[in-house]
């Protein structure tokens, strides 16, 4: 199984971003603890070119670029399970044949 | 004029800055709204490149087409976006549609990430423009319509504070009523200007509108434009530049030294004289020996042609005497013949000023103006003739227009009712059937600033051109196609009752 690979933007710690971050953090401590995760946090505000180059709209956004398929989400990321459901995580097997994705 | 505290940019927009009384307002963001196709990215994008021009760089941030197609189409105007993006003159903040891509949105959010690549494009390029196309691009791809309103807000007063003069495009589903789609952009913006292309009579025009200027003057109403390759956006001013308008006293000749006897001395420079008549009644005539006459006394002359062929026009003039060849490898003669259906009236003003600029003659003849006609809406051919009126009176050159009259025998042209007010002096070609014969009559209707001679002539086309004769003293109802033949005795007793009022008539002042 690859690597769950996230990528989370945010325009300065507002209390939209910390919503976002403490929702990412619980999803992978208790839904997501049994697999090999990277979450990397960009503040737009200090490194406004990583948004120029990702094409970065709307703050908070989160990047999932593994495993397929790619997601954009943006938003202060509500719940968890709702969350995992949009991320399509935890990856199932064979789940490419499930969903047609 | 504009005596307020408010300062301008020149946008460096043809045009533009007369209607705007010399710009944008500085600092400030301006909303250009228009339909589909109205040119909105056009004027999006030639305000950056007239900045870059000038030595001010520029942020474009597109919601719509990708930069890569930008960079492509935005070519033909002879603006090389790639270029000025290695100089460091030219930035983009991309936001177009990846078509790969779909966002989902979860929970609440705001554009503080388009914000900070906005500013941080504006700083390190040091922007002074910047043009943001378009806003209901924003709304079609986000669906918190309160949370976009919110933040283009906060976009235009980041904007405000990073000091850019900037212009934001916006949808209109019509070309009257509501400002733009989602009826909020205007709310952003204390500067609207409004683009349109309308379809009239079959024929599409472009017209741009200032709608509000908060706090400071603009030209009002609608100004024509067009949109042509190497250059993009082209307004046409037209009452702006009729406000500067000189005129001189000094005479030059008509060619014809009894026609310039009737006119009190000749016609003047800087005025145009309409030539009107049915056709076969000696128009052509009057241009060539006007231009030739120009010729003669060293002028550059220059003659635009919509009905006859090049050929056709040089062996008319040598059947009258004049050699357009001769006078045309010598220099000072030019003949643009064209052919009226090509090109749309606006494109085709542009076009004669282009031909005007480059030849620099002292005299211009247009033969025939009717021909144009065919191929405009009355508007548009009212603004056309304004515009080249204007343009040529500028110029500090004489100009003959001629007109065909669609009866044979008396009657109006359309295109005189339309024009007559805007020139200066009018001459009436008319057929007379005299005791059963077709002969030829001459008047001079008006004369802008100048006493002329009120006869109705005779006279008769030959191998040496025009002769004017005596006034035809027992005929009236010339004008109007309707004869009535008076007798001899009748004719004096009138004379004798207007006597006093013989040569006091002066014609009105501009």
């Amino acid at each position: 199984m690859s690597k769950i690979v996230l990528h989370l933007y945010i325009a300065g710690h507002t209390p939209r971003a910390e919503r976002a971050i403490n929702t990412l953090r619980q999803m992978l401590e208790h839904d997501l603890a049994g697999y090999e995760c990277e979450l990397t946090i960009i503040d737009v505000l200090a490194d406004p070119q990583q948004a120029e180059d990702q094409k970065i709209l709307a703050t908070p956004t989160l990047i999932k670029s593994s495993p397929p398929p790619y997601r954009r989400i943006i938003g202060d990321l509500s719940s968890v399970a709702d969350l995992l459901n949009v991320l399509n995580l935890p990856p199932k097997t064979g789940s490419s044949m499930i969903n047609k994705e | 004029m504009c005596a307020d505290h408010i300062e301008r940019l020149p946008t460096g927009i043809t045009g533009f800055d007369h209607i705007a009384n010399g710009g944008l307002p500085k600092g400030r963001t301006t909303l250009v709204s228009g339909t589909a196709g109205s040119a909105k990215t056009v004027f999006a994008a030639q305000f950056l490149a007239a900045g870059i021009k000038r030595g001010e760089p520029g942020v474009f941030v597109t919601f719509e087409e990708t930069p890569e197609a930008l960079r492509r189409n935005m070519l033909g105007f002879g603006w090389d976006i790639a270029r000025w993006e290695a100089e460091g003159k030219w930035a983009f903040v991309d936001v177009s549609p990846q078509p790969e891509e779909e966002i989902v949105e979860l929970g609440t959010y705001d554009l503080g990430a388009l914000l900070a690549r906005i500013e941080h494009a504006v700083r390190s390029i040091g922007a002074v423009r910047l043009s943001l196309d378009s806003l209901g691009a924003i709304f079609t791809r986000l669906n918190d319509t309160r949370v976009v309103r919110n933040e283009l807000l906060r976009i235009v007063s980041t904007l405000r504070r990073l000091g850019v003069t900037a212009v934001l495009t916006a949808e209109r589903t019509q070309e009257y009523g509501e400002i733009a789609r989602y009826g909020v952009e205007e709310f952003v913006s204390d500067d609207v200007v409004i683009l349109r292309n309308l379809l009239e009579d079959e024929k599409r025009r472009r017209t741009v509108e200032i709608l509000k200027f908060r706090g400071t003057s603009h030209q009002k109403g609608s100004f024509p434009f067009t949109v042509i390759p190497g250059e993009g956006i082209h307004v046409i001013p037209l009452s702006a530049i009729e406000l500067k308008q000189r005129s001189s006293n000094v005479r030059t000749t008509s060619g014809n030294a009894e026609l310039d006897r009737m006119c009190g001395g000749g016609f003047f420079r800087d005025s145009i004289v309409l030539v009107s008549g049915a056709t076969g009644t000696g128009k052509t005539l009057m241009a060539t020996t006007f231009m030739a006459a120009g010729v003669r006394q060293k002028e550059r002359s220059l003659l635009f042609a919509f009905e006859e062929s090049r050929d056709q026009l040089f062996r008319n003039a040598i059947g009258w005497g004049i050699d357009f060849e001769q006078m045309e490898r010598d220099g000072l003669l030019r003949v643009v013949c064209n052919y009226p259906e090509v090109t749309s009236l606006e494109d085709q003003l542009i076009f004669m000023k282009a031909e005007i600029e480059r030849f620099r003659p002292q005299r211009v003849a247009v033969d025939s103006l009717s021909a144009l006609e065919r191929v405009s809406t009355v508007k548009g051919f009212r603004e056309f003739v304004i515009g080249l009126t204007s343009f040529i009176k500028h110029q500090e050159m004489a100009g003959l227009y001629t007109s065909t009259t669609p009866t044979l025998l008396g009657g109006s042209s359309i295109t005189e009712a339309h024009i007559s007010t805007i020139t200066d002096s009018i001459i009436l070609l008319r057929y007379v059937e005299l005791f059963g014969e077709m002969r030829r009559g001459l008047t001079v209707l008006k004369m802008r600033g100048s006493s002329h001679d009120k006869d109705i002539r005779e006279f008769t086309i030959d191998s040496r051109g025009m002769h004017i004769g005596r006034p035809f003293r027992n005929i009236s109802g010339i004008l109007s196609g309707q004869f009535t033949h008076i007798a001899p005795s009748e004719i004096e007793r009138l004379s004798a009752m207007f006597r006093d009022e013989e040569g006091t008539e002066t014609a009105e002042t501009n």
